[in-house]
């Protein structure tokens, strides 16, 4: 079965390329990219005119809840909503229940989306036993069944002398550590930013220095064991310059930052609209600022979506006792083209990088994150014209949780291909 | 809306307001004869002037000292809708016993009588005077109640829908009575 | 008249609003003084103090003017409701809302938790508390009781001194004060201060008897013996000494100044029993006003309707 992606704008940031070009693709591989290609009858058409077309798009840090919550999401709702955000491939977080902590839950996460989902799902397994933050977990045989990283992410790790031991032991075996940076005893107690906003409304706040301090250990920690750390959404100001030093000083650490935090800002919380806790939680106007630099400059490498599914119960209560986080797979790709893009913050390609080429590389896919022929064909094709408006009916997550329901956002995700099959996800 | 044309009509100048309260003073004075246990109390917020004026008449021509309170019955009434704007509480102040004596209730424009079943109610409250009397400087009829005045100033054929109103200097700058009907 | 429907806090209120309420509050006084304390405003009217954390006199305070005002009053609170079996907040104020209420009066330890409710009820909520937050009537009873003494707010020298971080009092009478035109400085424990507060428009100073200098008003805050962390100050005996508002500290404020107090106070923690009972302190004044302030504000909500009389 062949395909051609015909006309479309094709941004392929490892190699360069940024032109109008026909991709053909056959037997889930990517055969040849060039200049109007032609082709026999047989081979499937998508016009792509208008569009641009991208390296699929993958996601460094979701929760897909199964198994253990699937009131909030399933594997098979929550992939369904990341085909739907233009995703080809996904890297859940090992918080489920029972905590993804052995070969066991790793192999029932894989064979389940298998059966439900084209989309290549990447496991991340838990840093320590039950992310209890005390032991090491089996990573030898979590890594045979699937995973490539391990992490306690909303546990972050207290204990310093584990996180050493992890990276080195994780290290060895070839994974990668991913850390939430949350000093517990800084932020107890807190459900929102701490600054002019929370002390005016009485809520108890989380200062940027809990999330900076753990960052400054994760980094001290990956050069003393010369082993490469990944930071989780980094939310201030600080923790971009603090990543900024590191990388310059050549410690193997990376970042990623989610859409929310570079699109909305704490005094949305003066609403007490629970869709705006989020944990680390969302800062002020300056860090978004300093944020999107990072990002432009490549101190922080990618865009991950932390899509947190949570069911309406968990989120209609006060504010300080809703559950933190949003979904994000649908809003992902329209929030960074309207937000960096379009306002000329980052370059296109630089964007179409942090979704893929980057991810790619930090899992270490080498036929991933670019178009070369012989990848594999996976690809991401959106409109920078057409606009995404998400009512409640079109979230394909089983939860709703999301503050930009029913709002008109510019961008769209059209189509993606996973693996050589094409889906069509929006009329033209 | 469609605008309708009102038909505005002085009735009563400063004069004849004047005039009118003479008679009203008078006629309280006569019935009252002989006997000081009376006092007046005036309904927020045009009745405590009219009030006021009634016992300086008294004090002027027949050098009688009596008492005046004021009474703010919105605390007592039963018209109130859900919407618009909040009452503005102008509030009571009797300043002597009510027990033992003739109060008479003074206000300005009796219609419905809702008003003055308000005042009745907002009176128990403050104690048990001898006998309640009412006196109101204008009857326009109309009544909703089984309430009528023992003191008139002025009685007046109005229709339903128009609207009088007393102005004071007091609480309006000038003295004037205006009828206001709708063509 | 901007007064809405709900009160949730100083905040969304404008100086008429305010005056409105400290004036038809002076106008209820009279009321707690009759032989009969009791007018019919508010009858037939269903009112449900839902008191999800511990209160005596902010709840009595409602109870009282609720009865004056000839309101019916439920009581409701978490001690001994289904909130104890685990029901979240919207449910129980559903099910309540079936018994259709006119209005809430919601003590709750979680900041915004009235503003939710309101998408879900009928009726009026007035927040007796909600976490740090605000606690409206509050501030209100704080106001009619300064007016009373000092007759206006315009440049009047407030010093507010206690746990500034945990305390919803304090926030609403920053509002408050502020909108009034009053100078407002806070002072108390660094750990206790919360940071920006200075971009409400208060000054800080920690240093209590440098803050109380020519101050016109001193308002202590309680420290909250059940629930303060033991990080915050080494012992109350040392709050006393550093913050205690004793007789010879109160000579450094202005010689005109009263004290003032939420209340329930600690005697030796917050102020000296002298500082207490002397003639300055004006903290039983301060319970009085809250009934009529409360009487207002349950009036001003539950009875807005044509002023004009219908004669």
């Amino acid at each position: 079965m062949k395909i051609v992606i015909k006309n479309g704008r094709v941004v392929d940031p490892q190699n360069g390329v940024d032109e109008t070009l026909d991709i053909l693709i056959s037997n889930g591989k990517i055969l040849s990219v060039d200049k109007k290609i032609s082709v026999s009858k047989e081979v499937e058409v998508f016009d792509a005119t208008g569009m641009i077309v991208a390296p699929g798009f993958i996601d460094l840090h979701c929760h897909l809840r199964e198994p253990g919550y699937e009131r909030k999401e399933t594997i098979e709702s929550g992939l369904l909503a990341a085909l739907y955000g233009g995703f080809t491939a996904v890297c859940p977080m090992a918080n489920t229940n029972p905590v993804n902590d052995n070969a066991g839950i790793t192999n029932f996460i894989l064979e389940t989306a298998k059966k439900v989902s084209k989309i290549k799902v990447y496991p991340v397994g838990a840093l320590s036993k039950g992310q209890k933050g005390e032991e090491l977990a089996n990573y030898a045989e979590m890594k045979e069944a699937g995973i490539w990283a391990v992490s306690d992410d909303g546990n972050p790790v207290m204990n310093s002398a584990l996180l050493r031991r992890s990276l080195e032991y994780a290290g060895s075996l070839g994974l990668t550590v991913i850390d939430h940076p949350e000093d517990k005893n800084l932020s107890e107690g807190g459900s929102m930013n701490e600054g002019e906003v929370s002390t005016r409304l009485g809520l108890k706040g989380i200062p940027a220095e809990a999330e900076l301090i753990h960052i400054r250990r994760d980094t001290a920690l990956s050069n003393l064991t010369n082993e490469s750390i990944h930071i989780a959404h980094i939310s201030s100001k600080y923790s971009v310059e603090s990543i900024r030093v590191a990388k310059k000083r050549k410690i193997k650490a990376t970042a990623d930052v989610t859409p929310h935090h570079f699109s909305l800002k704490d005094e949305l919380v003066e609403t007490f609209d629970t869709n705006y806790k989020m944990n680390p939680p969302l800062r002020t106007e300056e860090d978004i600022e300093k944020l999107i630099e990072g990002l432009n400059d490549g101190t922080i490498d990618c865009i991950a979506t932390d899509h947190a599914p949570h069911a309406y119960e968990d989120k209609m209560v006060e504010f300080d006792r809703a559950a933190n986080g949003i979904i994000g797979f649908q809003t992902a790709v329209p929030l960074a083209i309207e937000k960096l893009v379009l306002k000329d913050k980052i370059s296109l390609k630089r964007m179409v990088d942090a979704f893929s080429s980057s991810p790619a590389r930090i899992i270490g896919l080498k036929d991933k994150g670019h178009l070369s022929a012989g990848a594999s064909a996976d690809l991401t094709i959106f409109s920078l014209r057409k606009e995404t408006f998400l009512k409640k009916e079109d979230i394909k997550s089983l939860s709703k949780n999301s503050p930009f329901l029913n709002k008109k956002i510019k961008g769209a995700v059209m189509a993606v291909v996973i693996d050589g099959n094409l889906f069509r996800l929006r009329e033209k | 809306m469609i605008k309708k044309e009102v038909n505005r009509k002085e009735i009563l100048d400063t004069s004849g307001i004047q005039r009118s309260l003479s008679r009203l003073t008078l006629e309280i004075f006569e019935r009252q004869q002989g006997k000081k246990d009376f006092a007046l109390i005036g309904i927020q917020k045009r009745g405590v002037p009219l009030a006021k004026r009634i016992a300086n008449k008294l004090k002027e021509v027949e050098n009688l000292d009596i008492e005046v309170g004021a009474l703010d019955i919105n605390l007592y009434r039963d018209d109130f809708s859900t919407v618009g704007t909040a009452p503005v509480l102008r509030g009571t102040n009797v300043p002597f016993p009510v027990e033992e004596k003739t109060i008479i209730l003074v206000d300005d424009v009796l219609f419905t009588g809702r008003t003055i079943r308000a005042a009745l109610d907002a009176i128990v409250d403050l104690g048990r005077p001898k006998k309640v009397e009412l006196a109101v400087f204008v009857d326009r009829g109309h009544r909703e109640l089984p309430i009528q005045a023992d003191y008139v100033g002025l009685s007046l054929n109005t229709r339903r829908e128009d609207h009088v109103e007393l102005y004071l200097t007091e609480t309006d700058g000038k003295d004037s009575l205006i009828l206001e009907s709708i063509k | 008249m901007s007064l809405g429907k709900h009160l949730l806090g100083i905040k969304d209120l404008t100086k008429e609003d305010i005056t409105l309420i400290l004036d038809t509050a002076e106008k209820m006084s009279e009321i707690s003084f009759r032989p009969i304390k009791k007018v019919p405003a508010l009858r037939g009217k269903l009112v449900v103090n839902l008191f999800f954390e511990p209160s005596t006199r902010t709840r009595s305070s409602f109870e009282i003017a609720e009865k004056r005002l000839s309101a019916e009053s439920l009581n409701f609170s978490s001690g001994t409701s289904s909130v104890l079996k685990g029901e979240t907040l919207l449910d129980t104020v559903l099910n309540i809302e079936r018994m259709n209420p006119d209005a809430y009066i919601m003590r709750h330890s979680s900041p915004g938790s009235c503003k939710l409710i309101t998408e879900y009820v009928k009726g009026s909520v007035i927040n007796a508390g909600d976490g740090a937050s605000e606690h409206p009537t509050q501030a209100l009873l704080d106001a009619l009781t300064i007016r009373q003494k000092k007759g206006s707010f315009e440049k009047l020298k407030v010093l507010i001194c206690g746990d500034i971080a945990h305390s919803r009092v304090v926030r609403s009478n920053i509002h408050l004060l502020k909108k009034m035109g009053a100078d407002v400085t806070l002072c108390g424990p660094a750990t206790m201060i919360p940071p920006y507060i200075e971009k409400m428009g208060v000054k800080v100073e920690t240093n209590f008897e440098k803050a109380l200098s020519q101050k016109d008003v001193v308002m202590m805050l309680r420290i909250q013996l059940e629930r303060q962390e033991k990080i915050l100050f080494p012992s109350l005996k040392e709050y006393f000494l550093t913050y205690g508002l004793t007789e010879k500290r109160l000579k450094l404020a202005d010689k005109n100044c009263i004290v003032m107090h939420p209340g329930p106070i600690n005697r030796g923690v917050e102020m000296a029993s002298e500082v207490a009972d002397s003639k300055e302190s004006v903290i039983l004044d301060q319970v009085e006003n809250g009934v009529s302030i409360r009487m207002a504000v349950l009036f001003l909500l539950l009875q807005g309707g044509e002023n004009e009389d219908s004669n």
